[in-house]
């Protein structure tokens, strides 16, 4: 696969391979199952190993039993049960052998077989047996309050203290990796643009950096720094969205509106330079569809939006009642969020100095001044004040790419042969982002597989809500800014 | 405490005045594409060829053009050599009628002024939001409504945490099969009268995830829907104008796929 060095590994030393990795601090990122032909399916894990630019996949026969790796990789039992789901794929000795993206008994048609009648696993993630008389047990959701995406959590709690919370996910899984499937590689960014609607650059960007991987073609320069430009403008829209909504967790009402203002105005400059508040309909396989004319309005709009994010900032700073509730809120520590994967800003706010866009450079960015902002307390407030040096980082950013940016072509020429496979990746707001493209005989895709960073963060979420109480649980969801679509997909 | 008062209250008025005047802030926001059938090539077919969703399609007798599954993609735009596909700010296409949003020759001005017995909410309409598999680009903008700038309460409008104190069901997203018993639920739950609105073309159509394995291709057949507003996503001031048209506030600027007024 282009993007990353493939070695076949047997089931007999899966388990010991995999062990061996961990201890040399490397780290399986995601894997995935797709079918070279109608009657094969292989099962591929993507590796990172410590101070290695280049990645390394590992492929597996999944005809037969896989031995499952989650008990020596937690983060990998989603995607073995989602492999389960939806390619049949039996993993022996699985601590949760149930569902996941798909329900029990629903008779859904996926890859050739009907999931009602021929499913591989059955059941569903038991809640634990608390039949104490003083413990409640609250449902909650799918539709929650307020305008939220909707997953159902159920609390075990006694008065304030919540003893146990399971979160009930895939309520909003669309399927969207199979429509990629016999899809055009240049058409199917607009697939990608709407996996996850606040994540539409950063699902854009891997996913055109997979196909152009596969095709071995490289986007002209200009547009590898323009693609920087709107990851970047991503990054703070969501960013400034997310202490908009944090404060309104913290009830600071006045902090709330100005957090969302800004982020108004950010999705305003957004359409002014693009067309589209979210920043769709530029990338294409091969650069953008259309050259970009930021002139100098952009680089003073910039500036005016900075210089009221510093006077925020300040003012956030200096509100004890918001601090208050964040500080010691929610800790995650720095082996829970190894373990489960946790990724992007959440990671770096528990110590884990982990940023695709410097440890595996793409785009523009082994061009650019980088500062990758690390923290170790891993309490709600670590979360904020990462975001908040990002939002820094991604101004300082935009300047230096519409100060370097030269004239010149925006879009190369981008087939990818038939076979042909590429991996991409980008480090969108939320964290690690990962495409694996495979392109089919005819030219059109045949496998595309979607790493998106929710679906890791998820999974450490609720390490940080057992044991904490009712009063903090919204601040704390709030401080992890995870997103239902990009999870469920 | 304090600093956030004195700020507020030296910061002045952030809401734009609109839609009585001022920016809609939606400046350089493409729509969707405006056809120009005169300008159109016989058997040309481009636009058709590269639309993802169907909402173009190629037809004997010219193009079958449906705005209700359009997600703003801009590909027709691109492909079509003639500019009989053309680019536009066409973003306000909230309509009572499903037929409303089909490009039609025949360009009747069906039941214009008809009021729609709805004054007794002309200013005051609850809403209870339903995401039944959205990209969450609805989501972060109906979330918007509430910013600053867009200040939706002045107009009357709320979101209410329960279906029981609801007048509006706002649906986004496809329908997921998971979401589809909760979101009959919610219906079910509302007193009467009560109305559904489909924002954003998965909800109207399906949109690009639609009739895949695992949902369905909107509220259509589900519920009974008497608001569309298609979009990918459709942005604030997209959502408060089809609600206000939806409260005979504001006339509806779209009929049988013509942009009046």
């Amino acid at each position: 696969m282009n993007g990353a060095q493939l070695r076949s590994v047997a089931a007999e030393t899966l388990a010991g391979d995999a062990q061996k990795l961990r201890d040399a601090g490397g780290r399986i990122r995601f894997a995935y199952a797709w079918s070279p032909n109608s009657d094969e399916v292989e099962v591929r894990y993507l590796l990172a190993l410590p101070n290695r630019r280049d990645f390394q996949m590992w492929t597996l026969k999944g005809d037969r039993g896989v031995p499952s790796l989650a008990r020596i990789w937690p983060s990998l039992g989603w995607y073995e049960r989602e492999m389960t789901d939806l390619y049949r794929v039996r993993f022996t000795d699985h601590p949760e052998p149930y569902p996941l993206v798909l329900r029990q008994g629903s008779s859904t048609q996926v890859n050739g077989y009907d999931f009602a009648e021929r499913s591989a696993s059955s059941g569903k993630a038991h809640l634990p047996a608390i039949d104490a008389t003083d413990v409640q047990q609250l449902p909650f959701g799918p539709i929650r309050a307020d305008v939220l995406e909707s997953a159902e959590f159920t609390f075990f709690y006694v008065g304030e203290h919540i003893i146990h919370y399971q979160p009930s996910l895939f309520f909003k899984h669309r399927g969207m990796e199979k429509r990629f499937e016999g899809c055009r590689t240049d058409q199917a960014v607009i697939v990608a643009e709407r996996v996850s609607g606040v994540g539409t650059v950063a699902h854009a960007l891997a996913y055109c950096e997979a196909v152009e991987r596969a095709a071995g073609c490289e986007a002209p320069v200009r547009a590898r720094a323009l693609r920087v430009l709107l990851a970047e403008l991503e990054r703070l829209y969501n960013h400034l969205h997310y202490l908009g909504h944090l404060c309104h967790t913290t009830t600071l009402k006045v902090g709330e509106a100005q957090g969302k203002l800004l982020e108004e105005r950010a999705k305003q400059l957004n359409a002014r330079l693009t067309g589209s508040r979210f920043l769709r309909s530029i990338l294409v396989p091969g650069g953008l569809r259309r050259d970009l004319a930021p002139g100098t309005w952009l680089g003073e709009a910039l500036e005016g939006l900075r210089v009221e994010f510093v006077a925020y900032v300040e003012r956030l700073e200096a509100s004890e009642s918001h601090l208050d509730r964040l500080i010691t809120t929610g800790p995650l520590s720095r082996r829970v969020a190894f373990d489960e994967g946790t990724t992007g800003p959440v990671e770096r706010a528990s110590g884990l100095d982990r940023d695709l866009r410097r440890d595996h450079p793409y785009a523009h960015y082994a061009e650019l001044p980088l500062v990758v902002p690390i923290l170790t307390e891993g309490d709600a407030y670590a979360r904020e004040r990462i975001r908040i040096a990002e939002v820094e980082a991604a101004f300082a950013l935009c300047q230096r790419v519409l100060l370097l940016l030269e004239p010149g072509e925006v879009r190369a020429e981008c087939a990818p042969g038939p076979l042909s496979e590429g991996l991409g990746w980008a480090e969108g707001p939320r964290g690690a982002l990962f495409y694996a493209v495979h392109v089919g005989g005819d030219g059109r895709l045949a496998r595309v597989k979607i790493k998106s960073p929710s679906f890791s963060n998820w999974r450490a979420f609720p390490f940080t809500v057992h044991e904490s109480n009712m009063m903090d649980y919204a601040i704390n969801e709030a401080s992890f800014g995870l997103t239902v679509a990009g999870c469920d997909r | 405490m304090a600093l956030w008062t004195l700020f507020g209250l030296t910061s002045g008025k952030a809401t734009t005045p609109w839609p009585a005047g001022g920016s809609d802030g939606q400046d350089g926001v493409l729509g969707m594409p405006r056809y120009n059938p005169e300008a159109c090539r016989e058997g040309c077919g481009e636009c058709a060829a590269v639309c993802p969703t169907h909402a173009i399609e190629a037809r004997h007798n010219g193009l079958f053009v449906d705005y209700g599954r359009c997600v703003v993609c801009q590909l027709c735009t691109e492909a079509c050599p003639t500019g009989a596909m053309e680019p536009s700010n066409d973003w306000a296409l909230g309509v009572r009628d499903r037929d409303d949003l089909v490009w039609s020759n025949d360009a009747r001005r069906s039941a214009a002024a008809q009021p729609s017995g709805r004054g007794a909410f002309h200013r005051s309409l609850h809403i209870r939001h339903v995401d039944a598999g959205s990209c969450n680009g609805c989501e972060s903008e109906l979330q918007g409504l509430n910013n600053p700038f867009y200040n939706l309460h002045r107009f009357g409008i709320f979101f209410t945490p329960s279906p029981r104190f609801a007048d509006l069901l706002l649906v986004t997203g496809p329908v997921t099969h998971p979401m589809l018993e909760p979101l009959k639920a919610a219906y079910a739950g509302m007193p009467e009268p009560r109305w559904v609105m489909a924002v954003g073309t998965c909800a109207v159509s399906g949109g690009i995830p639609g009739g895949g394995y695992a949902c369905g291709t909107g509220l259509e057949g589900v519920l009974p829907v008497d608001l569309y507003l298609p979009g990918c996503p459709p942005n604030p001031a997209a959502i408060i104008e089809a609600l206000l048209m939806f409260l005979d506030r504001t006339p509806q600027r779209l009929r049988r796929g013509h942009v009046v007024g």
